[in-house]
């Protein structure tokens, strides 16, 4: 049965659209432009602010520090994440309630708060290296989806199989391994990915913990954009958005797109 | 045994919150209740101080308008959204995931290229011959709740997707063949149903709007200054950490008051509840 919808609603819906992939447009336009200045439609087209991301020794620092950060705080989340949401799943009865919300209160804390607290608490406090503190922050703040995506594949798995091999006699770290984790695989590599994307993109952690010597590509990005209004900000964002279609194209693989709208 | 498992599986992710979160935030909002000035000076300080009780004011405002505007257009999208043909809508979802997750920098930074003094907004407006001038749209409120509203509308479509789709069709069959018309039945039986899914987006938009700080920052910079930037400017401009941390504490009691009241709100209205 199809339904009609009013013309009106359809014309909004267009607009709408156009408001969200519009403005990414615009930035991958003024990224290949050949001039010295942001314009859209690009004048020319070239690649040379491509090139000039990596001729800046900034650029390439925050890339790796960023790259790294994502990498050490996905893992961590993923280490302590994944017997939680397993907890969560397997001993729900035995569990309170509460600690399902301790794992999503880095969602309510504000993150600014967060990463204030670290610099004032942590960092300063007992001289916690910044990295050290950089690190602990983005665990915290990709914890929840870890949880939550974990989760969400551990309610489709049926726990009598786990049971099945335990009770022919393979011991449980084993079976953990052998049983559990290829099950939820998808789970795990798509909370990977998207507490991957998350880490890299966050600014209101990192604000705080970045100074001389150690920052991350969103907090030099915006350093970057004080100084210069040059089209070397559009070609590193439009380097991000190539990771956010490389993300799309991995949770398609993994959970479907559909995930988001749930 | 099993109680013990249970526990000793999520002790190392129960420790990283509580030692890294909770308590570096709860010592946060501790200090600011033991200055040497009396226990209360910090708050009778942001609340005494006409700019900063600007401030304040404008954040709500800049929220409410972006989390109103976010909802009504959220809402109808969605609504589209979730009744178009399966192909469209697959390219729908990921035309609002696109954006949802790129970044907040990447994201605000367009709105940078389209409102600027020559930005793409003007140069257009003046080949047109529209305006004789180029508008000064940065660093106004108009341009902050624009790039909010184009940071929240994704989450708030792709929430509302959800909700519109777990909505049984036979309800809606039901609906028309009572002889209600379409927008009744919008009306009367779906709006009601999707109330506890709007009420949970609103408050993410809300919340989210009411601590950001690189839109703000680039878009309102100094003269359109909200609580998150204020906080920065406390912390690491004048290195007040007392006034930061007061302004941390605010964020914290508002963003967790509105969480659990509308929570329970929307536990209430649900229609679906028994």
């Amino acid at each position: 049965m199809t339904r009609s919808i009013h013309p009106v609603l359809i014309a909004l819906t267009v607009l709408v659209f156009i408001f969200l992939v519009g403005p990414l447009v615009i930035v991958l336009g003024a990224a290949l432009s050949d001039t010295s200045y942001l314009t859209f439609p690009p004048q020319g087209l070239s690649l040379r602010w491509f090139e000039n991301i990596f001729e800046i020794e900034a650029f390439r620092r925050t890339i790796v520090t960023s790259l790294e950060i994502a990498f050490l705080s996905t893992g961590i989340a993923l280490v302590v994440g994944v017997p939680a949401a397993y907890a969560l799943n397997r001993y729900r009865i035995q569990l309170p309630g509460w600690l399902s919300t301790l794992f999503i209160l880095p969602v309510l804390v504000p993150e600014l708060v967060l990463g204030f607290s670290l610099l004032k608490n942590v960092a300063t406090q007992f001289h916690a290296p910044i990295f050290v503190s950089l690190v602990l922050g983005h665990s915290l703040l990709v914890l929840p989806y870890v949880v939550r995506v974990i989760s969400a594949s551990l309610a489709a798995f049926d726990f009598s199989i786990e049971e099945a091999a335990i009770s022919l006699g393979s011991p449980r770290l084993k079976t953990f391994f052998t049983i559990l984790l290829p099950n939820v695989r998808s789970g795990v590599i798509a909370a990977f990915i998207l507490a991957f994307i998350t880490s890299i993109n966050d600014v209101s952690i990192s604000i705080f913990l970045t100074g001389p010597g150690i920052s991350t590509l969103p907090i030099q990005i915006l350093a970057h954009m004080e100084q210069f209004f040059d089209p070397t900000v559009a070609s590193v964002s439009v380097l991000l958005m190539g990771l956010t279609v490389a993300v799309m194209a991995a949770v398609e693989r993994t959970l479907g797109l559909t995930f988001f709208a749930k | 045994m099993k109680r013990f498992a249970g526990w000793t599986l999520s002790t190392p992710a129960t420790l990283l919150v509580v030692v890294f979160l909770i308590l570096p935030v709860l010592a946060t909002i501790v200090t600011t209740f033991a200055t040497a000035a009396g226990p209360f000076a910090p708050y009778l300080g942001f609340f005494g101080s006409g700019f900063r009780r600007t401030v304040l004011w404008r954040t709500i405002q800049v929220s409410l308008a972006t989390t109103a505007i976010s909802v009504i257009i959220g809402f109808l999208t969605a609504y589209v959204v979730s009744r178009s043909p399966g192909w469209l809508k697959s390219i729908l979802i990921i035309a609002a995931v696109f954006p949802l997750l790129t970044g907040v920098v990447v994201r605000s930074f367009a709105w940078l290229i389209i409102l600027g003094k020559n930005g793409i907004l003007n140069s257009a407006l003046l080949s047109t011959g529209l305006i004789a001038e180029p508008l000064s749209m940065l660093y106004t409120q108009g341009a902050v709740i624009t790039a909010m509203v184009y940071l929240f509308v994704p989450l708030m479509v792709l929430t509302l997707v959800g909700v519109l789709e777990a909505i049984p069709d036979d309800l809606l069959q039901a609906s028309a063949s009572l002889g209600a018309r379409p927008s009744a039945t919008f009306m009367q039986v779906i709006l009601p149903l999707a109330v506890p899914g709007l009420i949970v987006g609103a408050v993410l938009v809300f919340t989210g709007s009411f601590t950001a700080y690189a839109t703000p920052q680039l878009l309102g910079g100094e003269a359109q200054m909200v609580m998150g930037t204020l906080m920065y400017q406390q912390a690491m401009v004048t290195f007040d950490w007392v006034s930061a941390s007061t302004i941390a504490a605010i964020m914290v009691v508002i963003t967790i008051a509105i969480v659990l009241l509308m929570t329970r709100v929307a536990r209430r209205l649900n229609p679906m509840a028994t």
